[in-house]
């Protein structure tokens, strides 16, 4: 292809942010649901390690605003969350890229597990908080499936030159 | 650089901006849930998500249409033979309810009561798209268009479902009655003792708080919506009562219900649009 790294960059940034945001919608059986990882923030924390000074909070809040669009909760509750999670992994990505992948996984669980508590205390403070312990195996799922997705985006991210 | 009071600023540092967007996604918070300043634009949003719930849903539907065109020849027949046989027996009980429903009129007219029994329905399609995890709400293929208005009750053929929280032109979120956070006025069927029905979250689990020891309730009843508050229509099963425990360090009793209506399953719901009563406060918002 021939097109412009800027624009290389900008397509597969678009890509992945959309397929992430349509996975969180997909249909899924309701016993499943609990499964189901924050796809939104792991893609956007793979992009605030790799690139920092393109992806950072600012994509974070559109992309939390875009889930709060498409799930039609509170405006704000997730942007606020993604933000948060953004803000995060860019102060940490120098020592986040170094860790080995297993412990990669375990702070990402820790961004993971923030975003969750900052959206169940907004949820609890308008009255709807769910009252299931499984409300934190999303972000269990997520860790798990960090160290495979990690190499999916990091493929992803050379072949189209991105840095 | 920004140039403020001679002094030169550089790009504002990713703090700064986590606090401005913070501060933002407060503003948007409180002013979407105190005032509902943003029906407006939560209508065009919504909008906007159309396409891309048509396409998150699309995988699913093309299954269903592949499920769909290899069902046998001997499936459909028995399929329609059963139908068959159901309809006759719906028709049997109609017998009855029409005169039912003659002599309830009769007998309201008499006592001056203006609540009518008959009530318009428009069936409307799914959209097969998950919510926020944890929060129990479905997205229907009806809106404003179709004259569905926010506090809609919605019902398939064995009960309440929910009631519709958002809508737009084309297409409207129904808050399923197993949200948490949702509550519902009930009436007992046997023992006519009110009280309200409250989600949990949890897609099989309704509760019940506030009833004493001495309240004449029994596992097995039926709860059935009383239309006070003047959101829901009256008169439609909500839930049965699973559990009942009664602990005496508690001040109340546990009770747990299930939901009549099938929340979980099914394509087609049903929007119904009563005599609307004056709205005197919701249960929720």
């Amino acid at each position: 292809m021939t097109w412009s790294p800027d624009k290389r960059r900008r397509v597969t940034l678009i890509g992945t942010f959309s397929v992430a945001l349509i996975l969180t919608i997909m249909p899924f059986p309701v016993w499943a649901e609990p499964f189901r990882p924050d796809w939104v923030g792991l893609v956007l924390i793979y992009w605030c390690l790799a690139i920092p000074d393109r992806v950072s909070v600012g994509t974070g809040w559109l992309l939390g605003f875009l889930q709060d669009v498409l799930y039609g909760s509170l405006l704000g509750s997730n942007a606020i969350g993604k933000t948060l999670v953004a803000f995060l992994a860019v102060r940490l990505h120098l020592q986040l890229r170094m860790f080995p992948r297993w412990q990669q996984a375990v702070s990402v669980f820790g961004l993971l597990i923030t975003n969750q508590l900052l959206v169940l205390w907004i949820r609890g403070a308008i009255g709807q908080a769910p009252e299931t312990i499984s409300y934190w195996t999303p972000s269990i799922v997520g860790a798990l499936l960090w160290p495979w997705l990690f190499i999916i985006l990091r493929d992803m991210r050379r072949r189209s030159a991105i840095s | 650089m920004i140039n403020i009071f001679g002094r030169s600023f550089g790009a504002p540092s990713n703090l700064t901006r986590l606090i401005l967007l913070s501060i933002l996604s407060g503003t948007l918070m409180v002013l979407d849930h105190r005032g509902h300043h943003l029906e407006k634009i939560r209508a065009g949003l919504n909008l906007l998500a159309y396409p891309v719930q048509v396409i998150a849903a699309a995988p699913t539907q093309v299954f269903h249409g592949i499920a769909d065109f290899l069902t046998t020849r001997g499936a459909l027949r028995r399929d329609n033979e059963k139908l068959l046989a159901e309809r006759q027996l719906l028709l049997a009980k109609l017998q009855k309810f029409e005169t039912l429903e003659e002599e309830n009129s009769r007998l309201r007219r008499m006592i001056v009561s203006a609540t009518q029994v008959t009530e318009k329905v428009l069936a409307a399609e799914l959209i097969e798209v998950s919510s926020e995890p944890f929060t129990r709400k479905i997205v229907v293929a009806k809106g404003s268009q179709d004259g569905v208005y926010v506090g809609q009750s919605v019902i398939d053929a064995h009960g309440i479902m929910g009631q519709v929280t958002q809508v737009s032109s084309r297409v409207s979120r129904v808050t399923l009655i197993t949200d948490a956070g949702h509550a519902i006025p009930v009436f007992d069927n046997r023992s006519g003792l009110r009280m309200l029905v409250f989600g949990t979250g949890d897609p099989d689990k309704l509760k019940i708080p506030y009833l004493t020891a001495s309240a004449d309730i029994k596992e097995g009843d039926l709860l059935v919506s009383s239309g006070m508050g003047g959101t829901f229509q009256p008169g439609y099963p909500v839930a049965h009562v699973v559990k009942i425990i009664n602990d005496s360090n508690e001040a109340f009793l546990t009770v747990t219900g299930k939901p009549t209506a099938q929340l979980n399953h099914g394509k087609q719901v049903m929007l119904i649009w009563g005599n609307k009563p004056a709205r005197s406060g919701d249960t929720r918002k």
